[in-house]
């Protein structure tokens, strides 16, 4: 499904002291199928662009389409829903929007609530289940005993269970431990392809955006400032400085490399791989 | 979603009302609510509004926003005047139509008691719009102070004051955040029959109620850990001074509630 934002301009609390300008001149194009990583720092408006995407804010200049639905500024707008259904968002702490008794029931609450009838819901559930990697032992558990990691992948599988054609990701992973976090990751990734969803990822690991997305876009104050490719986007490490963002380790190691040794090689690498092959080859070319 | 509620929210500004001392507010706003009940004819209502709009323009809080906050509110003033002019059954008739009967005294009254509502509601809101809660509290403990002599438990009551009013804003922040968690997962909070949106709600209460227990006990430890046990010995770094506006206030006040004693029916 494709997803495109154009010019979209976000105010909250319009026409009162606390009027507050979120995002302005925001064009983003998702295209089936791309994963696309939102860089930025706290406070530029990364998660209002978010909620834009399965209409939870509607923009108060501009227009989404998302799929076949069109959302303009200042108009009432019908079928929201249709969009919510074809659109999952994985809040920030997921685990806060847990209530049911069990965890199946849960789970099934997201798939229900869009008509899946309950058969159907529940084999979803356990799909779902082993997709965040739990077993269905717990599915009869109260989702408030269940641990924090736990909980976390039980509020990920429910908004799976709805079976999104687009992901939509808010730090999905903050404050798990770091094998969870990339036990996530990779299920995502791996979900992203095999069912060519659209996948965006709010995140600040630049690791996470070099590994996974096909487009970056980097945000500050609101508005869009970079859009590239990770390798387009990580070659200009001193723009990214001066942002005051990070880049990730590969790109810095190159970098300390090159100045160290005072050479240059011809390409900017984003894995482990491809630079220690790329380093390699140069030391079996020319003995330093 | 909850953006527009402004009860309880304050608006900083620079204003004569917002520099009052937050004790001689809290006198005025109690007396307020005392004195109003001292009018009763037209032009006693007249001289209340006078006060209470002439009060909001010294505070400079924007009339449009005053507006939409207290729109929710205005339904129930007219909810009041309704009541009032279809149950009062006194004085001459004014309407017939079947079953319904609409008395002189009943509008008189209607109006009158939805007047004193709305001037109410305008002057409290005004204390939070202008005041912040840790001044409000200040203000409180301060005012009530000669009551610790009957072992009244007032510093404790300010701290539970000042943590609820502090965390309004977080519980709101929550719910709007929680609220757009559930409506992405297709949770219908604003249409549909009345029976699905009490039921819609249970998603909504339900983690509120979790994180907000979790909330409270993080709170408790985290203020233990920094050592605290209690208003004994207590200094504060925020001092309370009453100035001459302050003084002027309630002369003005006073002067209110002579004119309105004198000009009551």
């Amino acid at each position: 499904m494709d997803i495109s934002l154009q010019n979209i301009e976000y105010r909250y609390q319009a026409n009162t002291p606390f009027e507050r300008l979120a995002i302005k001149d925001v064009s983003i194009d998702i295209p089936t199928g791309t994963y696309v990583a939102l860089i930025g720092h706290t406070g530029s408006g990364k998660s209002t662009v978010l909620q834009h995407l399965n209409a939870l804010l509607l923009p108060t200049e501009g227009t989404v389409v998302i799929g076949n639905h069109e959302v303009k500024a200042k108009q009432k707008n019908k079928n929201l829903k249709q969009i919510r259904q074809k659109v999952g968002i994985v809040f920030q702490f997921p685990e806060h929007q847990l209530f049911e008794e069990t965890v199946e029931k849960d789970i099934i609450f997201g798939p229900m609530n869009f008509g899946v009838s309950e058969r159907e819901a529940k084999e979803r559930a356990r799909r779902a289940l082993k997709q965040v990697g739990l077993t269905e032992e717990i599915l009869e558990k109260s989702p408030f005993d269940l641990s924090g990691g736990q909980m976390r992948r039980v509020a990920i599988a429910g908004v799976l269970a709805m079976e999104p054609d687009c992901l939509v990701l808010d730090e999905p992973t903050a404050g798990l431990d770091p094998r969870g976090r990339k036990e996530i990751m990779d299920m995502f990734y791996s979900l992203h392809k095999e069912r060519n969803l659209s996948t965006i990822l709010v995140t600040h690991s630049m690791e996470d955006a070099a590994k996974y997305a096909d487009q970056i876009v980097i945000m500050q104050q609101g508005r869009v400032v970079k859009q590239g490719t990770p390798l387009e986007i990580f070659s200009s490490v001193s723009e990214l400085v001066d942002m005051g963002l990070d880049v990730p380790e590969v790109v810095r190691f190159q970098r300390s490399l090159e100045v160290k040794l005072g050479i240059k090689l011809g390409a900017t690498y984003l894995s482990i791989e491809e630079l220690s092959s790329a380093v390699a080859e140069l030391l079996r070319g020319a003995p330093v | 979603m909850m953006e527009k509620m402004i009860i309880g929210r304050y608006v900083p500004a620079e204003s004569l009302v917002h520099r009052l001392d937050p004790r001689s507010k809290l006198i005025i706003i109690f007396l307020f609510v005392c004195v109003i009940f001292l009018a009763n004819n037209f032009l006693t209502y007249v001289l209340i509004g006078i006060y209470t709009f002439l009060m909001l323009g010294l505070s400079r809080i924007p009339v449009r926003f005053l507006y939409a906050g207290l729109k929710p509110v205005l339904w129930l003033v007219l909810f009041t005047l309704l009541l009032q002019v279809f149950f009062t059954k006194e004085g001459s008739l004014l309407y017939e139509l079947g079953p319904i009967k609409i008395y002189e005294e009943g509008v008189r009254q209607g109006i009158f008691i939805s007047m004193r509502f709305f001037f109410l509601i305008l002057m409290t809101s005004l204390l939070t719009l202008t005041t912040t809660p840790i001044e409000i509290t200040d203000g409180l403990e301060t005012l009530l102070n000669p009551l610790k002599k009957v072992r009244f438990p007032v510093h404790e009551m300010a701290l539970m004051m000042s943590i609820s009013l502090r965390f309004i804003p977080t519980l709101m922040q929550e719910t709007d955040k929680i609220m757009k968690a559930q409506i992405a997962r297709g949770v219908d909070f604003s249409s549909g029959p009345v029976k699905e949106r009490i039921k819609a709600v249970i998603p909504l209460l339900i983690p509120l109620f979790v994180s907000s227990f979790k909330r409270a006990e993080e709170l408790a430890i985290a203020m233990e850990a920094r050592g605290y046990r209690g208003g004994e010995g207590r200094t504060k770094y925020r001092l309370l001074s009453w100035k001459f506006a302050d003084t002027l206030q309630l002369i003005i006040l006073a002067v209110l509630t002579i004119l309105l004693i004198l000009l009551r029916s």
